[in-house]
């Protein structure tokens, strides 16, 4: 029947409602690009270098998108792991490659930890994982603070002063990290036309894509589909669908740990008290501008995010400035577009789900009016 | 021997839900490769019987069963449907259980996918094996030529026409290779007529092969192609248990409406010549689980209209699609008004009531008291129960009003409660019920649905509630319509009948013809 296949034109048309976000990011960055006037080599360099920065963090959203579970708003307790992991090896003076890897396993156990909890609140909370994951990482900034604040230097031995606030106890708002800045990136990296390529961390990054590949054909993977689409049905068939959700987390979790190790080497400092609290929401905007959903996430989608997102925040500055006179507005415009695209994935997602439902009663409808025909 | 021993006998079954009476002394038996049809009006306890047999879990915690279930000879108890399943009994429910984002050939071996070691799952455990997807093909087509109905394995679920997720399942239960009895319940009710046909191939090719099928469905003639055996069930008790090569669908039909009590039905008058009050014209609703397909009803003044037929045929879609609970088409005119669908303070403002069959979640302010629970929707909708103040700038309500429709109420319909003021839910069903009625009847409505109006409550309750309804319509000449799935209550206060099957309407009846004239309606399209 021909009413059953979508014409060309609607094609096109759920095409462009399927993807409005990055078209309307590659439109935005595509008006801004000449109006900002910075020079290609510079703009290709600094994406390289978010792109390294930050893919690995967001990559490590994937898997509980695959579980069923939303985005992971608690991967933030994942950072705040890999920031009392640094905290602990710059105190130590253990720095450059060996540091930057002793700080990513001492962040392992922390993160599992926090994982594990934030994954059993989790089931407690089935369909509401993203407003609960997002209010943990609220609870565990205050544990954090308690950690930080007050535990090191007094019960956890701190040795410096340079890391340690003059009051004896408690660590300092900012830690330098410039003995271990960038040494990552500069193990192995070649330039390409004024392009600085940091080999090694992108390598690290699509090593992490290929295990992202392969888990998705375990059984552990399946397993987690099955319970993402269907809780009920998975435990009718015997799977363990809360323990499937815990190891989920747990394991997005690890990997945001190791992925902001790797995004502080390259920032090379360290805002104790606020480098994690943006760092989730960021990486989430990033994902949904590269066209995921709440549901479905690929590993196209986190680099499309990060290049569309990336190159948004290094234009956006410059655009203001010469737009309205004014760089703030700018940094106003990014702050309140990450939000903004948050906001409208959500709505679009439960939008999405509504007119599903509402289908079938058209779908009753049009079967009445084929019978008259007949 | 125990070679000799039948693959499945159940003995002296009983079961009760709290004090209910739901199985009572059912014997059964059934050997290798026999097909066995069970037959039986919704709540005659078939899927009581076969949650029994599957080992679900709310029999268990329901406080178990009385009687022996023997397999090969010998006693088993199964705590969990795996237990079942290790047995050798196999289920393929009525709801689908499926992954919807999966192909056919997942879904048939989900979690019992064949796996290949990695150096991974060395150190991290199984769960870290990789799929073997050549060897899932193979088993998942090797299920699928077993059951003889071709699907494609690589096609995933939400793309398949109904039948085919049908199937799938089918193909998962026969997959399991210690599978000997498999349970199909209902599962030609979203087949059309020619997957149907294959599926019934299908069973006598799994006969042919050793696995004997336990087959539950509403469509007769199906039960007599298929079946070597058929048992009809009644009320909770086994009525007939006889080689399907011996009977007629007549027969089958009489067996299962047939009630000891033969009531000549509503004796009392004859149905009233009165001219159309409501009219229902090419009417659909989407209700999940009960959808309703074209129908088209006349209302007559002044009578009770019964709405029959079996569960998921569609009769609880007709009042919640009208009153806007769910979504629906066509046009209802009340008394040549034109009702707007898809709205429901539009048809309480025609004073149109509705009393739920879903007490609970529609029906009652759960924590709210008596007062309130009766007297809130007349506020709301018409402004009744109110005093203006301030030349009518404040309503405030009338306590005193409130307070004595309630007791009127509570007199009526004999609603026991300690005071206006206890909460609903302290309330027990049969009288929540009641509480459900007095909110429509202080509605004051010239029109009145009531659904399910005796579901869950007791036979004295039972009693009341039919004759609060029968008195409202013949004293006050409201025009009542009832939905009910027990056709012998339908049959003593109504007027006229009307069947539903497959979402429309097989038929309307004056309440005084036989049982089995409706019984034949109820099965007459079932879908």
């Amino acid at each position: 029947m021909n009413e059953n296949k979508p014409s060309a034109s609607k094609r096109a048309l759920n095409f462009l409602g399927n993807n409005a976000v990055p078209i309307m990011f590659i439109i935005i960055i595509a008006i801004c690009i000449p109006i900002a006037g910075f020079s290609p080599t510079f703009l290709l360099n600094e994406i390289v270098t978010r792109l390294s920065r930050n893919a690995f963090l967001i990559l490590s959203l994937l898997i509980p998108i695959m579980a069923g579970m939303g985005l992971n708003f608690g991967m933030t307790l994942g950072a705040m792991a890999a920031e009392i992991a640094l905290i602990l090896t710059s105190d130590w003076q253990i720095w450059g490659i060996p540091g930057i890897v002793l700080a990513m396993i001492m962040s392992i156990p922390i993160s599992a930890l926090l994982g594990l909890i934030c994954g059993r609140i989790l089931n407690a909370a089935k369909g509401r994982e993203m407003i609960t994951s997002y209010i943990i990482s609220f609870f565990m900034n205050g544990v954090y603070q308690l950690v930080v604040l007050y535990m090191m230097g007094s019960i956890i031995p701190i040795v410096h002063t340079n890391i340690k606030l003059p009051r004896g106890y408690g660590v300092r708002a900012s830690v330098d990290l410039t003995r271990i800045r960038k040494c990552l990136d500069n193990v192995w990296s070649i330039n390409i036309a004024g392009v600085k390529v940091p080999l090694l961390t992108l390598l690290i990054i699509a090593l992490m894509c290929l295990v992202i590949v392969w888990f998705r054909r375990t059984k552990l993977g399946q397993d987690m589909r099955a319970v993402g689409q269907d809780m009920d049905v998975a435990r009718a068939a015997g799977i363990d669908v809360e323990g499937t959700r815990i190891i989920s987390i747990v394991i997005s979790t690890v990997l945001a740990g190791i992925g902001m190790v790797i995004y502080l080497q390259n920032m090379g400092d360290m805002a104790t008290y606020s480098s994690h609290s943006q760092i989730g929401m960021f990486c989430i905007a990033a994902l949904l501008v590269g066209g995921a959903s709440v549901d479905r996430a690929s590993i196209g989608n986190v680099f499309l995010g990060v290049i569309l997102f990336h190159t948004m925040f290094i234009l956006a500055p410059s655009a203001g400035a010469v737009i309205a006179g004014n760089e703030v507005i700018g940094e106003y415009f990014r702050v309140f577009v990450s939000y903004g695209v948050i906001t409208v994935a959500l709505v679009m997602y439960e939008t999405k789900k509504r007119r599903a439902k509402a289908g079938m009663g058209a779908q009753l409808a049009a079967a009445q009016q084929e019978g008259d025909k007949r | 021997m125990s070679n000799q021993a039948p693959l499945l006998e159940m003995k002296n079954i009983k079961k009760s839900f709290f004090g209910n009476q739901v199985l009572e002394d059912i014997n059964l038996t059934l050997g290798e490769g026999e097909v066995l049809g069970l037959v039986g009006e919704n709540g005659a306890g078939k899927s009581t019987l076969m949650k029994l047999l599957f080992g679900m879990t709310e029999i268990r915690d329901t406080g178990g069963y009385e009687g022996d279930v023997l397999i090969n000879g010998e006693k088993v108890s199964f705590n969990s449907p795996f237990d079942a399943l290790a047995a050798g009994i196999g289920m393929v429910h009525q709801e689908f259980s499926l992954i919807p984002g999966f192909t056919a050939t997942e879904n048939i071996l989900l979690n019992r996918e064949p796996q290949r070691k990695s150096v991974a799952s060395e150190i991290f455990g199984d769960r870290l094996d990789t799929l073997d997807r050549k060897e899932m093909d193979r088993r998942a087509e090797d299920a699928i030529e077993k059951m003889g109905v071709h699907i494609e394995g690589d096609m995933v679920i939400s793309d398949m026409p109904v039948g085919h997720k049908q199937f799938t399942e089918i193909a998962r239960e026969l997959s399991k290779e210690q599978l000997r009895l498999l349970i199909l319940d209902e599962p030609t009710a979203v087949l059309t007529e020619r997957e149907a046909q294959a599926l019934l191939d299908s069973i006598r090719g799994m006969s042919k092969r050793g696995i004997a099928v336990i087959f539950i469905t509403h469509r007769l003639q199906e039960i007599l192609d298929v079946c070597d055996k058929i048992v009809v069930m009644r009320d909770g008790v086994l009525i007939k248990d006889v080689p399907a090569a011996e009977t007629s669908i007549p027969e089958i039909t009489r067996w299962m409406v047939g009630r000891n009590v033969s009531g000549a039905g509503n004796a009392h008058r004859e149905p009233p010549e009165t001219p159309t009050v409501m009219s229902i014209r090419r009417l659909w609703v989407d209700m999940p689980g009960e959808t309703v397909r074209d129908v088209n009803l006349e209302v007559r003044q002044g009578e009770i209209l019964g709405i029959g037929g079996l569960a998921g045929q569609g009769k609880l879609g007709i009042p919640n699609g009208i009153m806007g609970l769910y979504p629906a088409g066509g046009t209802v005119t009340l008394d040549g008004q034109e009702i707007p669908l898809n709205n429901p303070r539009k048809c309480l403002d025609c004073q149109l009531a509705f009393v739920s069959e879903h007490r609970r979640g529609v029906g009652l302010l759960m924590d709210e008291s008596l007062e309130w629970n009766v007297a809130f929707p007349a506020m709301q909708v018409h402004d009744r129960f109110l005093k203006p103040l301030l030349g009518g700038l404040i309503k405030w309500r009338d306590e005193k009003a409130i307070r004595e429709v309630t007791d009127r109420y509570i007199e009526e319909l004999q609603i026991k409660c300690t005071s206006t003021k206890q909460k609903a839910k302290e309330l027990s069903g049969g009288n929540q019920q009641k509480v459900c009625l007095a909110k429509a009847f202080a509605l004051e409505p010239k029109f009145l649905f009531v659904s399910e109006p005796t579901r869950g409550i007791d036979v004295g309750a039972k009693a009341l509630v039919m004759e609060a309804l029968e008195k409202l319509n013949r004293e006050s000449g409201i025009t009542i319509v009832m939905i009910s799935s027990e056709l012998e209550e339908l049959r003593q206060i109504c007027d006229r009948i009307a069947i539903v099957s497959g979402g429309r309407i097989a038929g309307i009846l004056p309440a005084t013809e036989p049982s089995e004239a409706f019984g034949e309606l109820m099965v007459s399209s079932v879908v």
